[in-house]
């Protein structure tokens, strides 16, 4: 148990995989799935990176890098996406937003 | 103490630190409880990054995300403005059943990934310095994806800004 294998990495991945699941159903605040979506992607580099430490190669780590990048260019489209919500039906709760449509 | 030891005991005390902050960036009902727990969760994750040894992904991390997403997201919630309670609270019914997938989903993965052999036996080395190997991938084999990721980065900077614009055509 004291030594610490790629398993326990990608455990702690797995979790954050899910907490970010569990934000994307459960947030209806378009601010808050975006979180959500985050917390996958960091999942997904923790990963990565992992794969790339006990394997010896480095083209995950690259992997990962290209991951941050594509993050925060979502993060700031999705934002600026969010800002025209609420300008448009003036909240950013998705389910309200969706109802307002019709 | 080994440096086994050592180890273990960063790696269970950077795992207690993702899942507090973790919980609280989900159930917390105000977002900016939510957004700073996230602050924590992200500078755990860069610690995990950094006992992989891969030195200059823990800083771009730290960078990247503390300083740039997490400003970007509270400004998102500065200008989108705060819900009254009502709407910001979800039901209760929601909240149970997303837990209850994210539990199924928990479950699933962690049977598989407990249940494989994912490293080959000795294939860790000694961690060295990543940065310069980095560079000369990047550079070199991962070329055109970097240069397209800037360009993507180009484009999304201009669709952002154009999706903010003020409405006074």
């Amino acid at each position: 148990m004291l030594e610490i294998n790629i398993t326990h990495y990608l455990v702690a991945a797995v979790f954050l995989f899910a907490m970010g699941v569990v934000a994307c159903v459960a947030r209806r605040n378009a601010i808050g799935i975006l979180i959500g979506i985050e917390l996958i992607l960091n999942a997904v580099n923790v990963n990565l990176v992992a794969f790339s430490r006990y394997w010896g190669n480095l083209d995950g780590q690259v992997f990962a890098i290209f991951v941050i990048i594509l993050a925060a260019c979502e993060a700031a489209v999705a934002l600026a996406i969010i800002i025209n919500l609420f300008h448009g039906y003036g909240t950013v709760e998705v389910d309200y937003a969706s109802r307002m449509k019709e | 103490m080994t440096a086994e030891s050592i180890q273990a005991v960063v790696f269970y005390a950077l795992g207690a630190v993702i899942v507090i902050s973790c919980g609280i960036v989900v159930f917390a009902r105000d977002i900016v409880h939510s957004v700073f727990a996230l602050f924590f969760t992200l500078l755990a994750v860069a610690g995990l990054f950094a006992l992989l040894g891969a030195d200059f992904l823990a800083v771009t991390q730290v960078v990247v995300y503390v300083g740039g997403i997490l400003v970007l997201l509270l400004f998102g919630i500065l200008l989108t403005g705060r819900m009254p309670l009502v709407l910001g609270l979800t039901t209760q019914r929601t909240y149970w059943l997303a837990t209850l997938a994210g539990a199924v989903v928990f479950a699933i993965v962690l049977a598989i990934v407990t249940g494989n052999e994912w490293a080959p036996p000795g294939g860790q080395t000694e961690p060295q310095p990543t940065v310069e190997a980095l560079g000369k991938l990047l550079l070199g084999r991962y070329l055109f994806p970097f240069e397209f990721a800037s360009l993507t980065l180009l484009a999304a900077l201009i669709g952002a800004a154009y999706l903010v614009r003020r409405d006074d055509r």
